[in-house]
């Protein structure tokens, strides 16, 4: 048996790898595929939620992010085709220019 | 005759306006054309004078006033350019017309060879119209226009010679220490106006006479801020150092302006607001007193100097202490009858000063020149009468005005006052003596290199003549100052007056013998005392102890500007903070990223835990 708790450990280990991931990868595509797995987390606990009260506007709420992540990575991908057709890389530590600090 | 009276200052000043325009417009006047519209406006005026003169020479009330234009109007304040024509500016637009005229007929001679011959005639035209302003003027406002227009043309003329430094340099020390009297000047008007209402000359004074008692504080205090700017046009204690340092400028326009005429424009103001001194008891002890120190200093000064023109420049200083010491015991004709005399006399030995220096190479030191009695024997002659006017020896018109002051003097019972003009009498003897036998009948140095021309040799010959024969009081000046009664004095006294000029000359003349002029002090006392005499008794380093060094320290501390480091320090902080927050703008996306989800965390611990 599943209980509300598994999934929320789940979903907590989930959105943690997804972050980790965010924070730690320099190249712009796994940050990207970090993202997508913290969306994942997100909806794997819509989706228990929606089963655990009986309503289904968790499952709506699902579709929802589906379609999200959907037109997030289209947009994400081509942005970064591009970048790297302009700048010969997806580093985001060498990906500085909006930078402030004069001297760096 | 009021149009006669508005043309006299206008002439010089048109031509002094065309002189300095006329290069702006690209027009090169000839030499020929610049003197005749310089020395021809001047003529004009004279002539003006001349005809002023004539008109008013058989009326007992000498009272000529017109109002030409408005000048400003706010509420009870109503300046115009009006004149005011009496025995006492009558007598000084005589002068300074006059003595001006022969002064620009000199400088035809002695600037002949300057290159910037029609800026000098520009600026000495200027100095006639703004010294006719001075003098005419009815109000207060519009003599010190005229007085600062003077200031303005003495400070030009000093420093004539621009490309020396020391000139420049003697210039600004003349216009600064002036301003430092005009802007007591400047706040005396001022309290005059708002305590009186009025600031023309006439009326205030009246208003003075029904408002204020004798002694009253306000009159004195008016007049010491009066006093202040008379002091520091007429170079008296303690504001006398600029004037022998004045001597940079051309020697006519040491004649003309540190003499006979701009000088003595304090005498002038004084004697012009005579009803508001005669309030003021206090302020006019202040006067005498003044005037005796600063002939005192000055006549002992003058005996140790070796530069020609810087003798007659500390005999100026003297000379107007006497004037001052007259108006300070309140006699008004006498103090103007020694301005006549000494405006002959002065500027007779300033031009011939500058044929002498104009003879001999410029050369300046009395005892460079010497046994030029035979060489030059026209301008020895004028020198000697100069000097005889100076000294007061009888019948020369020195003589007849110091001696009116001295007989005032003793009238009034000031005997320590009387004591002092005696003395000075005796230095002043003395000096102008020495001066003369050193450079006449001294040992030969150096012989002179050409003659002076015409147009310098007759303006010398018609002052000497106007310096023997100045001796006569216009009778116009004993009508205005009627509180001014002239006597015959004792026997004594006279021969007293006559005794001490002609010792002094007796004891100038044994000192010349046994060669003590220009041969160095003997003991350790008289080399100081000369140091002492020679420096003018350290007036210039006593100011510059007191007053230059600690200002000039005070701004190397204040170099940094304390006032401004406050909005320094507003940039210094602002430029820290922005270094400081700008680290976060560094462009790092997972340090944005890190900081996001640090913050995520800690608002969310704090929503659930509180």
């Amino acid at each position: 048996m599943i209980t509300p708790i598994d999934i929320l450990c789940f979903s907590l280990a989930l959105f943690s790898i997804g972050v980790y991931g965010v924070l730690v990868r320099r190249n712009l595509v796994f940050i990207l595929i970090s993202i997508e797995i913290m969306l994942n987390a997100v909806i794997v606990l819509f989706i228990a939620g929606s089963s655990f009260h009986n309503n289904a506007d968790g499952q709506i709420m699902y579709l929802l992010v589906l379609t999200l992540a959907a037109s997030e990575v289209a947009i994400g991908l081509g942005l970064l085709i591009h970048m790297y057709r302009r700048l010969h890389t997806l580093d985001v530590d060498q990906l500085s220019k909006l930078s402030d600090v004069s001297d760096e | 005759m009021t149009d006669l009276l508005i043309l006299i200052p206008l002439f010089p000043l048109l031509s002094a306006l065309l002189l300095i325009s006329a290069p702006a417009f690209s027009l090169s006047f000839p030499k020929p054309l610049v003197t005749c519209i310089a020395v021809g406006s001047v003529a004009a005026s004279a002539v003006c004078v001349a005809a002023l003169q004539w008109q008013l020479n058989d009326q007992s009330q000498y009272l000529v006033q017109a109002t030409f234009a408005n000048w400003m109007q706010v509420g009870q304040f109503d300046i115009g350019f009006g004149f005011y024509l009496d025995a006492l500016s009558l007598v000084m637009i005589s002068i300074v017309t006059g003595v001006g005229l022969l002064i620009h007929i000199y400088s035809v001679g002695f600037m002949a060879e300057d290159a910037d011959y029609q800026r000098f005639f520009a600026y000495l035209n200027l100095f006639v119209g703004a010294m006719l302003t001075l003098v005419l003027a009815d109000n207060l406002i519009l003599l010190y226009l005229g007085w600062e227009g003077v200031g303005l043309c003495s400070y030009l003329l000093i420093g004539f010679w621009y490309r020396d430094t020391k000139n420049t340099l003697a210039a600004n020390k003349a216009f600064i220490i002036t301003r430092i009297g005009d802007t007591g000047l400047a706040l005396g008007l001022f309290l005059l106006f708002s305590t009186l209402g009025t600031l023309d000359i006439q009326s205030m004074q009246q208003h003075a006479q029904l408002h204020w008692q004798t002694g009253d504080v306000m009159a004195n205090v008016c007049c010491l801020l009066l006093l202040s700017g008379a002091v520091g046009k007429s170079g008296q204690l303690p504001l006398q150092t600029w004037l022998p340092d004045a001597m940079a400028g051309p020697t006519p326009v040491s004649a003309l302006i540190h003499a006979a005429t701009m000088v003595t424009a304090g005498v002038y103001l004084i004697a012009r607001c005579h009803q508001l001194f005669e309030l003021s008891p206090l302020a006019m002890q202040c006067v005498a007193g003044i005037g005796a120190v600063t002939l005192l200093i000055a006549a002992t000064a003058a005996l140790a100097q070796d530069y020609i023109k810087r003798i007659l420049a500390y005999s100026t200083i003297s000379q107007i202490g006497y004037m001052f010491l007259a108006l300070g015991v309140g006699a008004w004709s006498a103090a103007i009858f020694h301005l006549i005399a000494h405006a002959f006399f002065k500027a007779l030995l300033f031009l011939s000063a500058g044929a002498l220096i104009h003879s001999m190479r410029h050369q300046h030191n009395i005892f460079r020149m010497g046994g030029l009695a035979n060489k030059l024997p026209l301008v020895c002659l004028c020198f000697l009468i100069g000097c005889s006017a100076l000294a007061g020896l009888p019948l020369l018109s020195g003589f007849f005005s110091k001696e009116m002051i001295l007989g005032r003097l003793l009238e009034q019972q000031q005997t320590v006052l009387w004591a002092i003009a005696l003395g000075g009498a005796f230095i002043t003897a003395f000096y102008s003596f020495r001066l003369f036998f050193v450079v006449f009948l001294g040992r030969v140095t150096q012989l002179p290199n050409r003659q002076p021309t015409t147009t310098m040799l007759a303006p010398l010959v018609i002052l000497a003549i106007l310096a023997v024969f100045g001796g006569l009081l216009p009778k116009g000046l004993m009508v205005l100052f009627s509180s001014d009664p002239i006597e015959v004095h004792s026997f004594l006294v006279l021969l007293i007056t006559i005794a001490v000029p002609v010792s002094a000359v007796i004891f100038a003349w044994r000192q010349f013998k046994h060669g003590v002029f220009g041969a160095a002090p003997t003991s350790p006392v008289l080399q100081s005392l000369h140091r002492f005499l020679y420096a003018g008794w350290y007036f210039d380093a006593f100011y510059q102890t007191i007053l230059i060094q600690p200002f000039i320290s005070l701004t190397r501390l204040n170099r940094n500007d304390i006032i401004d480091s406050l909005s320094r320090g507003l940039i210094h902080g602002s430029a820290v903070l922005h270094s400081f927050f700008s680290q976060f703008q560094n462009g790092q996306l997972r340090r944005y990223n890190a900081s996001l989800v640090l913050f995520s965390i800690v608002a969310m611990t704090w929503v659930l835990l509180a």
